[in-house]
């Protein structure tokens, strides 16, 4: 096993590196779409009892569908490729981002938005100063969540032809060849990891900076 | 000379279906130190926070600085009145120095000018140890916190500050200090208009120029903490007078 798997390094790792390359390059740009949705409902969902109501409604439906299911149902609509993969793992990111924006604004303390109303900010210079910063460790956690998620979940993007390292472990499993599922597997599970690492540093950090808990 | 620099006409305000304010009138000359007693449901927060506009009365006339605060620009009116809340209500993600620099580089400012106003202002509010524009204010003591607290209001040398219960959560020997040093600060400040809520009694007949005691929305009197204790102008007033003086009976039986 061991043997093979060094083989297939030695062989294609040109292509191993491409498979990779797609799988970041759709987890993240999924990522990136959904933050621009999430950011403004959140922010809307913490002003406004409805729309939180109605998000959170929904990231429990989405909560209940499983991510394959999901990209199933979609085909019909978008067909198959990069695009509705995208859409797809955009819409599986959504429910922990949104979630977690309204909790962190929601965290911020009124009086405190008083104060900075009563100091003569405008509701821009209130976001931007004080109650973005306040909520950003949330933020942070939800964009963790949202991130692992995704990674995991791109692996099974490959079922509607949009690459990424879910093609080893389908190509491993029609041609019975143990070596590319451990490696598709093992890689996905690598990548997970390293982004929930960093992003406990990121959250590590911020928090430090805050002063919150001293 | 006296000059009216806050003043309402018949203003009454709803919360929802809620009748917290009927119909209040008074008006406040420029550098008066009024206090406003009562206790917690009396309108007296309400009333304060119709002052810099973070509530609109429902009906009735509020002019600020000789500006109707219908036709004001709320963003500029507060910029040029100090507020200072029970909660302090510091930004725990910033310094000291940023704090209390927030107004003025609002107004745009020049770095210079802030620093110097920041170092001025915590001396003046007794915090002499230069590195405490550095610190956060979790590293600070409630009394502190409240101190600049206090200089961030002073920060843009408003004509008018609004205190809503500043010391109810300080304990009693640095809650006296404050008192002494707010009061000493407005003689020094002439000029100033101290609009200054609380719910003791004696802070308030210390503090103020004129006591506003308020009961339910309403503005039972509106003078002098002396005209106040001798001349109680109704029941209400009488009833809280006199728990000052049950409380001197025990004083005295303790003797």
């Amino acid at each position: 096993m061991v043997t093979q798997i060094i083989q297939y390094f030695q062989t294609n790792s040109g292509e191993y590196w491409q498979e990779v390359g797609q799988h970041l390059f759709l987890s993240f740009s999924s990522l990136t779409i959904a933050l621009i949705i999430a950011l403004p409902v959140g922010y809307l969902g913490s002003k406004n009892r409805g729309v939180a109501i109605f998000c959170e409604s929904f990231a429990q439906i989405l909560r209940i569908i499983p991510s394959l299911a999901f990209l199933f149902i979609l085909i019909p609509f978008i067909g198959t490729g990069i695009g509705p993969a995208l859409i797809a793992l955009v819409v599986l990111a959504l429910p922990p981002l949104v979630v977690n924006t309204i909790l962190g604004f929601n965290e911020v303390p009124v009086d405190l938005e008083e104060v900075g109303l009563s100091l003569g900010m405008t509701n821009g210079q209130l976001l931007k100063q004080i109650s973005l910063p306040l909520a950003l460790p949330f933020i942070l956690n939800g964009i963790k969540l949202a991130l692992v998620e995704v990674i995991a979940s791109a692996s099974l993007a490959t079922y509607i032809g949009a690459g990424g390292l879910g093609q080893l472990i389908m190509t491993g499993l029609g041609l019975y060849k143990m070596q590319y599922i451990v490696i598709g597997g093992v890689s996905v599970a690598l990548l997970s990891l390293i982004a929930m690492f960093i992003f406990d540093l990121i959250i590590k950090k911020v928090r430090n900076d805050d002063q919150r808990n001293y | 000379m006296t000059n009216e620099i806050i003043k309402f006409n018949h203003v009454k305000k709803n919360f929802g279906k809620n009748e917290v304010i009927p119909d209040i009138t008074f008006s406040i000359n420029q550098g008066e130190f009024v206090t406003v007693l009562g206790s917690s449901g009396s309108g007296k927060t309400t009333t304060l926070k119709m002052i810099n506009g973070l509530e609109q009365p429902t009906t009735g006339e509020i002019v600020v600085n000789g500006k109707d605060l219908k036709n004001t620009n709320l963003v500029d009116l507060r910029r040029h009145i100090g507020y200072v809340v029970q909660s302090i209500g510091l930004f725990p993600h910033m310094t000291i120095a940023q704090n209390i620099a927030i107004t003025p580089k609002l107004l745009g400012w020049k770095q210079e000018k802030i620093s110097s106003r920041v170092g001025e202002l915590l001396e003046m509010v007794g915090l002499h140890n230069a590195d405490f524009a550095k610190r956060y204010p979790a590293q600070l003591s409630g009394g502190q916190q409240q101190r600049v607290g206090v200089a961030r209001a002073l920060a843009t040398n408003p004509p008018i500050m609004l205190f809503d219960e500043p010391f109810s959560a300080l304990d009693a020997i640095t809650r006296q200090k404050l008192q002494v040093e707010v009061k000493k600060l407005h003689q020094q400040l002439k000029e100033k208009t101290f609009f200054f809520v609380t719910h003791d009694i004696n802070e308030a007949l210390y503090l103020g120029d004129r006591v506003m005691v308020m009961n339910r929305g309403k503005i039972e009197q509106f003078a002098s903490a002396q005209e106040v204790v001798n001349h109680p102008a109704s029941e209400y007033v009488k009833n809280l007078i006199d728990t000052v003086r049950t409380n001197q009976k025990l004083w005295e039986g303790l003797k």
